[in-house]
């Protein structure tokens, strides 16, 4: 038997089949662009979105790389640079506008890019039609034109990059006045202008998306799928999709006064300010604090837009691989939903040191600690759910269960910076950092890696590489462990945030080989990923054939569709619902699908 | 390109290959082999390396910690600083014990839970005592913690005793500016149009009438004193007005604890009490080179890693001296100039106490 033929199986019939499948669903004619470019189905749309947030966040990473290498070694040249970047590497040396530019732009693109566009672009794409059992989202079209947006706001992103002043450079959280004020700083010139554009465009594919996964799952479940029997990756993208689409307006509505600010001659955001150049603003009245006020309201939920949808499909994957039904599952809506209300009601949490009145600190301090209860209830339940389950460690699962340690260690040290006296110290440090991308940033990749490795059978009929796959998942889990675990130490020392050198500074140059260290972990990390990117596309076209309908012995819909799917998703009836998702291990059966009609003698729970 | 990039990047393609050609060849053995026995060995390999990972990871949370604690907080200077750094073990206490009992959980229950032929599978689907206790004892902790932070928070924000010291901070691209009242103990009034780098009056002071900008002379801005310098007394509470000339910093007083943002157009105000003068604090660090440092911990451009002040704490006999040797900005910056063209009208030692200016810090026209 030749190599191919091993991996592939001998097995006339699956081909056979898949084709008979594609026979019955297409009954209108696909070319090359209604099917791959401007295509309408869902599944389709959801690999435009995974596909372009893995470019997104190879870019995103590479920045991450690049401004390792100033951290790590502050005090050498890298003559490389400059051949690659041109004078912002002068010398070999990361100039300081192009590294706040790094940080601005690794921040913008992987929080907003890769882990919704990407995350939720992706899965509440795919999942929600094949798991509620629809043929596809309630408007096809405004989910085409969803993506579409988003891809323009990555073209004009993208471009900002190329610009002569450079990218904007002022964070990911643009506070003005620095990042209305081109007098200020360079990238606040045309790059934050291109900015602003290109997350109006990017909260235009957000609303697109989320009103209609909205209505989708509102009002397209199939028979008997009623609320209480979705999955939980469904609940997870629901909640997202309803904050995405009350929080992203008022971010809009900030950017909007920004930009008036900037070019309308208005004052929102600006008083009293003499530039370093000699020149003072005519602008008086305004108030900095808005813009962080309208910017949190929705950068608060946006963390929890990023973080709900790995939360959903950590639960269906642990679930589905410890052959148990995950533990509590009303609590595990009740405490999404909880932490849903909280998400809009804690957001002057980045803003104690502000000059905020102290008594609306308190409400913020109190209402902020309140989140830690319903995220207390997640984890011990998924705890419970592992408990006396028969586990299999697919990769899907490792990056499950990564997730749970990584928002546990994340989680716990949000109490500390909830904290309102805590964050008078631990504010702006490397704390805040430290706790950030392991709650959010890591953990929610490693949700995204849980979901695509579970679900890639369904999306392309293959299987990603497993040894590629436990080697991605050992050195990241390892890897984001010692990049970030040591960083609250930097952040207990008080190490300030967005600093590229600290040599200079008796207080925090203990460090330095610290930061070496880190930097060379992470350079490690992300070369380990684009081994990941490699097994993703690589298995696209010469992965291990699936072979069988429901290779995971899972409970829900998506697996009762063909092996690979056409456009409707199921080529005859959609089939009805009958029980909840959960129905793993019950009276001595291994899985019931929630296909299969609840028996006579069947016990109940 | 030189030499050794092309070297690193051969080196990390040859690296690929090789996990690739690997990872291709124990795909073919896992299927020679057959699905199950490869899901079963994997199933070991990982539930093993998922327990080394725990045994390893909380060794290595020690390890870590063993290597830092002396690198970090140091000795608090301050008397909020202290109440924080209590708050602070206090929480790492509660969130330690949670940390490791959940994680011990987690990877225990993976390793002790791993597929086996035999097991069957215990249907859980939900406990409503097991919930119930799950969110009322974190609710407990956090009650706590929540009373405690907010019990020092009112504390740290509150109102400064009476005969708090007041010291003014602006911050500007990229660098610090103090103000003393002067010898009438009030701040003159400023304005921000007025402020001219050239004519050395940095703050905008209204030392004289500007009719361009219809301002009228303040007097009381005539003995401000404007150093970049701050210059702290022992056990002596200080109050900080904290403001900004361009975009948004923060005031980072990492050895206090304490952080406050100077926004332009809206004062911020903190106060701390500083226990140890800098000679004091050489002594407990051990360190000759200590220095009170300010950070810029908010985001200002590309100036703000280097962003830099001092603040020197000394008892109140070296205070006394050096605040005789401080000049009023204003004598030096124009009455100093003009004594080269005429003799000097003294008019910077008649300053009067203005019971509105008083009160008044960064009034506007």
């Amino acid at each position: 038997m030749s190599n191919e033929a091993i991996i592939h199986g001998a097995d006339v019939h699956t081909s056979h089949d898949a084709h008979h499948d594609e026979h019955h669903v297409h009954h209108h004619k696909e070319t090359f662009i209604t099917k791959y470019v401007f295509s309408m189905d869902h599944k389709m749309i959801a690999k435009q979105f995974l596909i372009t947030g893995i470019i997104w966040a190879f870019l995103g990473g590479l920045m991450s790389v690049l401004f390792r290498l100033q951290l790590g070694y502050p005090d050498q040249t890298f003559p490389f640079l400059e051949d690659i970047l041109g004078h912002w590497a002068k010398g070999g040396k990361i100039q300081p506008e192009f590294y706040y530019a790094l940080v601005t732009m690794h921040g913008t693109v992987l929080v907003f890019f890769v882990l919704t566009a990407g995350l939720s672009g992706t899965f509440a794409n795919f999942l929600i039609p094949l798991q509620i059992g629809a043929r596809d989202m309630a408007s096809p079209f405004l989910n085409m034109l969803s993506y579409w947006f988003f891809w323009l706001a990555s073209v004009i992103m993208l471009s900002s990059l190329f610009v002569q002043t450079g990218p904007a450079s002022g964070g990911w959280t643009s506070y003005p006045p620095l990042s209305a004020l081109g007098g200020a700083s360079e990238g606040s010139k045309t790059g934050v202008d291109l900015w602003i554009i290109s997350m109006a465009m990017f909260v235009v594919s957000s609303l697109l998306g989320g009103l209609n996964y909205i209505s989708t799952i509102l009002n397209m479940r199939t028979k008997g799928m009623s609320m209480t029997r979705i999955p939980l990756t469904i609940w997870a993208l629901f909640f997202t999709a309803v904050l995405g689409v009350l929080s992203f307006p008022v971010l809009l509505s900030g950017f909007i006064l920004l930009l008036f600010d900037r070019h309308a001659g208005t004052s929102f955001y600006l008083s009293d300010i003499y530039l370093a150049s000699g020149e003072a603003l005519p602008n008086e009245g305004g108030s900095a604090i808005l813009f962080q006020h309208l910017f949190w309201f929705l950068g608060h939920p946006e963390v929890y837009i990023i973080l709900l949808p790995a939360m959903g499909m950590v639960s269906e994957i642990l679930s589905t691989n410890s052959r148990k039904p995950i533990f509590g599952y009303m609590a595990m809506v009740g405490s999404l939903f909880a932490i849903a209300i909280l998400a809009f009601l804690v957001w002057a949490h980045h803003m104690f040191v502000t000059g905020l009145n102290p008594f609306l600190g308190s409400v913020f301090v109190l209402l902020t600690l309140l989140i830690a209860v319903p995220s207390a209830i997640k984890v011990f339940n998924w705890l419970t759910t592992l408990w006396r389950g028969n586990i299999r460690f697919t990769p899907g699962m490792l990056f499950s269960i990564g997730f749970v340690s990584l928002f546990i260690s994340g989680g716990l040290t949000g109490i500390w910076l909830g904290n309102s006296s805590l964050d008078i110290h631990l504010h702006d440090t490397y704390f805040v950092i430290a706790h950030f991308h392991i709650v959010m940033g890591v953990a929610s990749f490693f949700g995204m890696f849980a979901g695509i490795y579970h679900w890639y059978p369904k999306m392309y009929g293959r299987y990603l590489n497993n040894t590629m796959a436990y080697i991605h998942f050992w050195v990241t889990m390892v890897g984001a462990y010692l990049i970030f675990w040591p960083m609250h130490y930097e952040g207990l020392a008080g190490m300030p945030r967005r600093y590229l050198d600290y040599s200079s500074w008796v207080s925090f140059n203990q460090f330095g080989g610290l930061n070496r260290f880190i930097s060379i972990v992470a350079m490690i990390v992300f070369a380990v990923q684009l081994l990941f990117v490699f097994n993703f596309f690589y298995s696209i076209f010469k992965g291990r054939r699936v072979t069988s309908q429901n290779p995971w012995g899972s409970n829900t819909l998506e697996w009762t569709t063909p092996i690979r799917p056409g456009h409707g998703n199921w080529p005859g009836e959609i089939p009805e619902v009958h029980r909840w998702a959960y129905d793993y291990g019950k009276d001595g059966r291994e899985f019931i699908p929630q296909t299969e009609p609840v028996g006579a003698n069947e016990s109940h729970h | 390109m030189s030499l050794t990039t092309i070297f690193i990047l051969a080196i990390l393609l040859l690296g690929f290959l090789i996990t690739f050609q690997i990872a291709k060849a124990s795909e073919y053995v896992g299927i020679l082999k057959g699905e199950k026995k490869t899901l079963e060995q994997n199933n070991r390999i990982n539930a093993f390396l998922l327990i080394l990972f725990l045994v390893g990871g909380l060794i290595g949370v020690y390890a870590c910690h063993e290597l830092f604690k002396g690198k970090i907080l140091g000795e608090a200077a301050s008397d909020h600083g202290q109440k924080i750094d209590k708050m602070l073990y206090l929480t790492i206490i509660i969130t330690g014990s949670v940390f490791v009992l959940t994680q011990v959980l987690l990877f225990w229950f993976a390793f002790k839970y791993q597929f086996s032929e035999k097991r069957k599978v215990y249907y859980l689907p939900h406990n409503n005592t097991l919930e119930l206790i799950w969110t009322v004892v974190p609710a407990i902790f956090l009650t706590v913690l929540v009373g405690y932070g907010l019990f020092y928070w009112f504390k740290i924000t509150g109102d400064p005793p009476k005969d708090a010291q007041v010291v003014e901070i602006t911050g500007k691209q990229f660098n610090w500016i103090m103000r003393y009242p002067g010898k009438d103990g009030v701040f003159g009034r400023k304005y921000y149009k007025n402020i001219s780098d050239a004519a050395d009056n940095s703050l905008g002071l209204i030392w004289e009438d500007v009719p361009a900008l219809n301002l009228k002379a303040d007097k009381a801005a005539q003995d401000d004193i404007v150093t970049d310098k701050m210059v702290l007394i022992e056990n002596k509470p200080v109050k900080l007005i904290i403001g900004s000339r361009d975009v948004i910093h923060d005031v980072g007083l990492v050895h206090f604890r304490m952080k406050m943002d100077a926004v332009p157009g809206t004062p911020t105000t903190m106060w701390f009490t500083p226990l140890y003068t800098t000679k004091k604090m050489k002594e407990i660090t051990k360190n000759p080179d200590f220095v009170y440092e300010i950070s810029c911990d908010q985001m200002c451009g590309k100036g703000h890693y280097s962003m830099k002040g001092q603040i020197e704490v000394v008892t109140q006999a070296e205070y006394d001296i050096w605040m005789i040797s401080q000049k009023a900005k204003y004598q030096t910056a124009v009455l100093d100039k003009q004594k080269t063209d005429k003799p000097a009208t003294d008019s910077a030692k008649t300053a009067i106490v203005n019971p509105v200016a008083a009160n008044a810090v960064a009034v506007k026209k």
